[in-house]
């Protein structure tokens, strides 16, 4: 095969994924950079990773309301692609913020750890502008690898070897589903890019072609494990409370956002025709997910497994708008996704602050009276907790609104019921962080630890992003909107 | 001014920046800058009042937009008629006095606390002018919050279990109502509706099987606010944990929200199925009255005795609502406003006592009159107002109600309910008795103080409005009329005949024409005025 080099470098064009490659060279700067980093001071790692998540969001956004398609076709820049690598970038930002303190703390900050938040995000980013199977595969295993490693970061303990392991087991074999679910796609059709499967669906017959179905269906089994949707959901709470704490605000926030970009864009542009299939498997998965997230953190101690379950619920919820179809609700998901970033993350970062060395996984009576001493920390993780739990005004109640708004404008109207009967329950378990917080006394000699700069600064973002879109939604409404404009 | 109601409402938020910048336990710097907000947020209130054109406009509109995106549009659109107006007056009317009420009673977190009580009052405000369905929902949610803390941190011994049991109970009503207030907004865009506007959701021709979960949904959320039987029980375990402050608040405001939801939104945005839930809400307002009443009878906690009572007095404003005619309505509105006054002030009487003896049993009492004598007089005519006697507000307003039950078609339910009357007078005066009257034997309430000046500061504004509104409540009353009216109209099946009838029915005689012609009127006009709205 001759290979015409002028053409080939015609067909590429950088620009593309520009923030993906400031992010990969940094990441492999940082490695070298690493060896000469004295141990006690990687968090200036931190702050040279935090300049490249800036650098690349300001290449990223620079793209908006243009859209470029490269590299034959199998990445595009466009306004989706670029929501969604603000919500990443806005997740890795976050969580390399708080990730210097603990992880000083827990004794494990190695110098990789900045690096392999940098690729995960380069592959989250890869999923949401893939517009090929092969390049979504080729994000979604770039970030699984990294995010197992992270998650058994913390290698002296054995509770976050045992995340690291679970994850990548079950991962590893979700992964071959969403292959399997690839190849027969790609048996049927002929070809791999999103865009040209969608004509050729109608083509071979539709949701009558048994082999497209399950092809489909096996696919989408794939990005539900990443998103943790029940009944896929079994590993979420042991890698949430086994993986440091900073990694675990990670992982909730942005990777769950990486699954829902690829399988919006994948299920939106590609099969299109079978909406009624796949909205009937996805409002019963919504249910399912919902109900068995939200019911089993009414009883957690744990706090990381509580926002383990509660984070199973969330992408329930963001189910409900998915199973839709509506452009009501696929915006709500881009909206929800940017604000559960900011309250996840938000409300983790408190909890790397409560927890104790060796014991970092703190239970929600660690909160008691910490209403009274630390006034601040209180009051920000009492906004993270009303917008998880959806109370006006904060973000997250506009995005439940968005989510739920799509059901009923689809006819999913009991779906919303059901939708806000869940959240009703779930603001149970959010009140009692905040019970603990305020009306329970707390032990004298607890110290908690002292607020450093940049968890400062994660938790005046983290609680700003929660609340100011819950005030004036309309411009990041407007963007999401803008954004999900596919075809 | 034309954004007065803006600057009313977001007055309290601007007392709530003040206080930020107070250092903690300067609680007299605190407590003053809570209680000048208040009282100057009640002063830029009055000019409501005097510029209120009676008619049954909305007026001192604001309307700008606030959230467009998608299919939704929703408007920053606020101003009041002459159903809100007087409920915005008592919000106003109240929170300075319930500020004044705490002055001594919290020493703990004056700060955090005070913040909750302006935050409150916003929202209270807030949920009152809203003329956008999505802006009150916001402000009606956000009315929980504070509430929630207040009870929780500064509550009883049984605070925890209350507060949540109080916010759960309440959100799960409300949440409900934001999936029918989605799915009107959705109907109402089939016929060109862009936007939340409360009035254009008005002349939407609902389907009537529709408007009957419609209704449902509106009417839950409303009804455990109000709180009507059988959803009623969060608010005696609310009610006796809060502060007194939460306490006043609770009954004097909040519980208004549920009446003021169903005349505002539930009953004209879907009047066929008013009619169809009437019998059934009549049935537990009436159940409610009855019900509440017996178990005030046998409290011994004079403060959840209050509370019952409230629960009694509420059914007997629902029933009036549903009477749908002038009488019942503007009784039902006014008892709203008498049961603000009366219950709130025997509130504030309960946290007197609770403040100096630290209990509220009423076996812990016995001859306090001797003791305290202002304060006798003071409960003794709170009491009677509570009661209905003639010459207080809790008389008109009872009386309007019954004889507005009694012309419509709820007459036998109005004869049920008048026994709630007596009930009343029984378990108000027996409680009384035994507080006030008797031997002065227990040697702790032999040493008891008379109230103070500032605590009888509190109580006169209240006991002047209890016998203004006894006295002469007509121009309360004028200020409703042309509102109310236009609710009924709203609320009848057939608009055009109502517009015709309407105009006589200013002759109480005429009343009972339109409430017999409802009825036969009904089935004849429902196929008709469903069939053009289904296409």
């Amino acid at each position: 095969m001759d290979i015409n080099v002028a053409q080939l470098f015609q067909t590429i064009n950088l620009n593309v994924i520009m923030p993906e490659v400031i992010l990969s060279v940094l990441g492999m700067a940082l490695l070298l950079v690493n060896v000469f980093v004295p141990s006690k001071s990687k968090g200036y790692l931190a702050w040279l990773s935090l300049i490249g998540i800036v650098g690349a969001g300001f290449a990223a956004v620079t793209g908006w309301g243009t859209t470029v398609s490269s590299f034959s076709d199998s990445v595009v820049q466009d306004n989706f692609a670029i929501f969604f690598k603000i919500i990443f970038l806005l997740a890795a930002g976050l969580a390399v913020l708080i990730s210097d303190q603990y992880m000083s703390r827990e004794e494990c900050n190695h110098g990789e750890l900045y690096p392999i938040i940098l690729f995960t995000t380069v592959g989250m980013m890869l999923m949401a502008a893939a517009t090929d199977l092969m390049t979504i595969f080729l994000g979604l295993e770039l970030m699984s690898i990294s995010l197992y490693v992270l998650a058994g970061f913390n290698r002296d303990s054995i509770k976050s070897n045992e995340a690291g392991m679970k994850y990548f087991l079950l991962g590893a074999f979700s992964t071959g589903f969403l292959l399997y679910g690839m190849a027969l796609i790609y048996g049927v059709t002929g070809t791999t890019r999103v865009a040209k499967i969608a004509a050729l669906v109608t083509q071979v017959g539709g949701a009558s072609n048994t082999m497209l179905l399950i092809g489909m269906f096996l696919m989408l089994t794939g990005f539900l494990f990443k998103i943790a949707a029940a009944p896929f959901h079994m590993w979420t709470p042991d890698v949430y409370e086994g993986a440091p704490t900073p990694m675990t605000a990670f992982m909730s926030a942005g990777p769950k956002a990486a699954g829902f970009a690829a399988m919006l864009r994948l299920l939106l542009v590609a099969f299109p025709s079978m909406i009624a299939d796949w909205s009937d498997l996805l409002w019963i998965l919504a249910v399912l997910t919902m109900t068995v997230g939200n019911f089993t953190a009414l009883r957690q101690d744990n706090i990381k497994r509580m926002l383990a379950y509660s984070s199973i619920a969330h992408a329930g919820y963001c189910l409900v708008g998915f199973a839709s179809g509506t452009a009501t609700g696929t915006s709500g998901i881009l909206f929800y996704m940017l604000s559960y970033t900011f309250m996840n993350i938000g409300a983790f970062a408190v909890i790397v602050l409560i927890g104790k060395k060796g014991e970092p996984n703190g239970t929600v009576m660690d909160y008691a009276g910490l209403g009274h001493k630390r006034p601040l920390l209180a009051l920000a993780m009492t906004i993270f907790m009303f917008s998880l739990a959806g109370m006006p005004p904060t973000a997250g109640f506009i995005g439940k609104f968005y989510l739920f708004s799509g059901a009923v404008q689809a006819g999913y109207i009991w779906l919303a019921i059901i939708g806000v009967l869940n959240s009703a329950a779930s603001v149970y378990y959010y009140l009692r962080v905040i019970v603990y917080m305020y009306f329970k006394p707390g032990e004298e000699e607890f110290d908690w630890f002292s607020v450093t700069a940049p968890v400062a600064l994660a938790l005046v973002v983290s609680a700003a992003g929660s609340l100011i879109p819950g005030i004036i939604p309309s411009m990041i409404l407007q963007f999401a909107q803008q954004a999900v404009k596919l075809i | 001014m034309s954004n007065i109601l803006s600057v009313m409402t977001f007055l309290p938020i601007v007392g709530v920046l003040l206080l930020l910048f107070i250092p903690k336990g300067s609680n007299g710097a605190l407590r003053s800058v809570a209680l000048v907000t208040t009282v100057v947020t009640f002063i830029a209130s009055l000019p409501i009042l005097t510029g209120y054109q009676t008619n049954a406009e909305y007026q001192f509109v604001e309307n700008v937009p606030w959230i467009a995106a998608g299919p939704f549009a929703m408007r920053y659109n606020i101003g009041i008629d002459g159903i809100s107006l007087w409920l915005v007056i008592l919000t106003t009317f109240i929170m300075p006095i319930a500020v004044l009420s705490t002055w001594t009673a919290v020493e703990d977190k004056v700060k955090e606390y005070m913040i909750c009580l302006l935050i409150l009052e916003t929202a209270m405000l807030g949920a009152f002018i809203s003329l956008d369905l999505f802006l009150f929902y916001i402000f009606w949610e956000l009315m929980l919050i504070p509430m929630y803390f207040m009870i929780g941190i500064w509550g009883g011994k049984n605070r925890l279990y209350a507060t949540v049991k109080f916010f759960i109970y309440t959100l799960v009503g409300s949440l409900l109502m934001l999936v029918a207030l989605i799915y009107l907004y959705f109907l109402g865009t089939k016929t060109g509706i862009t936007d939340f506007s409360l009035v254009h959701f008005f002349d939407l021709k609902i389907d009537p099987a529709t408007q009957t979960w419609l209704f449902a949904a509106f009417a839950l959320a409303f009804a455990i606010k109000v709180p009507m039987f059988p959803v009623h029980t969060w608010l005696p375990d609310a009610h006796t944990e809060a502060p007194t402050a939460g306490s006043v608040i609770l009954a004097a405001i909040m519980l208004k929200m549920g009446t003021y939801g169903f005349i505002r939104f539930a009953m004209p945005l879907f009047p066929e199925a008013t009619h169809q839930f009437t019998p059934l809400i009549a049935t537990l307002a009436v159940i409610g009255i009855i019900y509440a009443a017996l178990v005030a009878m046998v409290q011994e906690d004079v403060k959840k005795l209050v509370a019952y009572s409230s629960v009694a007095h509420l059914g007997f404003v629902m029933l009036g609502l549903f009477a749908l005619n002038e009488q019942g309505v503007t009784g039902a509105l006014l008892q709203n406003l008498n049961h603000g006054i009366s219950t709130g002030a025997l509130f504030l009487i309960v946290g007197f006592i609770y403040e100096r003896r630290h209990t509220r049993l009423i076996t812990d009492f016995g001859g306090l009159s001797k003791q305290m004598p202002i304060f006798a007089v003071i409960f003794m005519i709170v009491t009677l107002s509570s009661v209905a006697l003639p010459g207080t507000n809790g008389f008109v307003g009872e009386f309007l109600i019954l004889v507005g039950g009694f012309e419509s078609s709820l007459r036998w339910w109005t004869i049920v309910a008048s026994s709630g009357v007596i009930f009343a007078a029984v378990y108000m005066l027996w409680m009384f008795q035994r507080v006030m009257f008797g031997e002065l034997d227990n040697p702790k309430n032999q040493a008891l103080l008379d109230l103070n000046a500032r605590e009888i500061a509190i109580m006169v504004p209240l006991l002047v409005m209890i016998f203004v509104l006894g006295v002469y409540p007509n121009p309360f009353i004028e200020k409703m009329t042309p509102s109310i009216k236009k609710v009924i109209a709203h609320t009848r099946i057939e608009p055009i005949t109502t517009a015709k009838v309407a105009v006589p029915a200013v002759v109480p005689a005429a009343e009972a024409v339109p409430a017999d012609h409802a009825a036969p009127v009904q089935p004849v006009t429902e196929p008709a005025a469903a069939k053009p709205a289904a296409h």
